[in-house]
């Protein structure tokens, strides 16, 4: 048995969650880098330009990356050997994300109410979501969602029927929807199979696997290719202004499920795709 | 082509705005958002005098991070504009010279933004820390209790923007 504080948990939630606001992932960069040399208009290439200068600005740690720093959306692998002490896990999390909203210059972003919209000044609550795993450890990825692009966001509870190309073309479709609405090039996240809950949280965990990697099942991997290049097809591309880049990555996760239904959920992410973690 | 807007703000300048256009905005904008737009909706239906003049008016659809000090203001990038739909008519119809913000708009709009001669502009979503740097000066206008939300003044210099729906309503989204 080992013990963790959880003020460890608070401290590590408020660090990530400024450092993700300020500081864009090494792979996400990398993959504008890329794409913005593919993009043959004059329009598309000034936006990707207009995109790499914002991460540099931000980088100076004035100006967050995106005004929208997002829900915290909070991931936590607990090694079953844990055990949390000095208070209750979900606060300290909570108290992270406070923390780092005010010290950071985030925006309060969060309403307590969907329907009376009072916020709540402090961007929390976050979005808590823990596995149990072995070992002894805590994995904490901290992963700020704007919504403009979580507002594209779909399910599909599709049949066996549809197979692989009903689901291929239901993700496709989703994507054409979202249009220039979640500041393309966007990250697709994929989550297939298990229930409706499962469908959509496996999407928004695909979010996490940084670009560039991909399934670790060869038949997935090439979902993820045909999927990446039918979307970039669609032509939406940089802001939906017309362009080669509509998506900088596709990622799907697939479960088990049941023998009635498949599943398909799609969580869009914008190309500020904001992810941190840490090891405890 | 690239133009540059300038005060005092004018229909005939934006008529020869056309779609992929850039456009550098020197001058006050008000930056409102999806709890000031029902609000003001609410003003107008009630005959209640506005916050701002609307007459020739530019609108920017966003809601900044905290201003740090010394700086007058946080990240400050266009937030998605379908979601101000609703009220976007009623706006134009009483003068609102263009509105900005990021992604497609419905029809109602764009057959608005042609009845009126107004413009659509896009600015770069995500560009929020760049976007910033064109911030001159901020000061909250109406509705203070909505926080980020609130209806601020913002004095830019050469806000870049695209033509994303012209006054003839050509759509750079098709």
């Amino acid at each position: 048995m080992r013990e963790i504080d959880v003020r460890e948990i608070t401290e590590a939630v408020k660090t990530l969650f400024i450092e993700a606001n300020y500081h864009l992932c090494d792979d996400v960069k990398a993959c504008i880098d890329q794409c913005a040399a593919r993009e043959d208009t004059e329009l598309a290439r000034s936006v990707f330009n207009s995109m790499k200068k914002n991460i540099e600005i931000a980088e100076e740690g004035i100006f967050p990356v995106c005004q929208d720093t997002g829900m915290a959306c909070v991931f936590m692998e607990i090694g079953q050997d844990v055990h949390f002490t000095g208070g209750r896990l979900y606060d300290a999390v909570n108290e992270g994300a406070r923390q780092g909203c005010l010290e950071g210059y985030l925006r309060k972003t969060i309403v307590e109410d969907p329907f009376r919209r009072i916020n709540t000044e402090d961007s929390t609550p976050a979005d808590i979501n823990i596995d149990i795993v072995d070992g002894d450890k805590v994995r904490l990825i901290v992963a700020p969602k704007g919504f403009g692009s979580e507002n594209m966001s779909q399910i599909r509870m599709l049949t066996p029927g549809a197979g692989v190309s009903g689901a291929e073309d239901a993700i496709v479709e989703i994507c054409r929807q979202a249009g220039g609405n979640p500041c393309p090039p966007m990250v697709v996240g994929v989550g297939i199979g298990g229930n409706f809950n499962k469908a959509a949280l496996m999407a928004k965990k695909a979010l996490l696997r940084p670009l560039g990697e991909h399934n670790e099942d060869p038949f997935y991997a090439d979902m993820e290719q045909r999927l990446l290049e039918r979307i970039n097809a669609l032509g939406t591309g940089p802001q939906g202004f017309g362009g080669k880049t509509t998506a900088l990555g596709v990622n799907v996760i697939a479960a088990p499920t049941h023998i009635a239904g498949l599943p398909v959920a799609v969580n869009i992410n914008c190309h500020v795709s904001r992810h941190k973690e840490v090891i405890l | 082509m690239k133009h540059t807007l300038c005060e005092p703000y004018s229909k005939d300048i934006i008529s020869e705005f056309q779609v992929g256009d850039t456009i550098y905005v020197s001058g006050t904008i008000y930056a409102a958002r999806d709890a000031a737009h029902k609000k003001l909706q609410g003003m107008i239906e009630g005959g209640e005098a506005l916050p701002f003049d609307l007459q020739n008016a530019i609108i920017y659809y966003a809601g900044p991070t905290p201003a740090r000090p010394g700086y007058p203001i946080g990240s400050a990038g266009p937030t998605t504009s379908y979601r101000m739909d609703p009220y976007t008519p009623l706006l134009l119809d009483r003068g609102v010279l263009a509105t900005v913000g990021k992604g497609p708009r419905g029809d109602e709009v764009i057959k608005s933004i042609q009845k009126n001669g107004s413009v659509y502009l896009a600015a770069i979503g995500g560009a929020a820390a760049l976007i910033a740097q064109c911030v001159r000066s901020s000061e909250v206008v109406a509705f203070a209790e909505l926080g980020t939300e609130a209806i601020r003044k913002l004095v830019v210099q050469d806000l870049p923007l695209i033509v994303a729906i012209d006054s003839r309503g050509e759509s750079i989204y098709r």
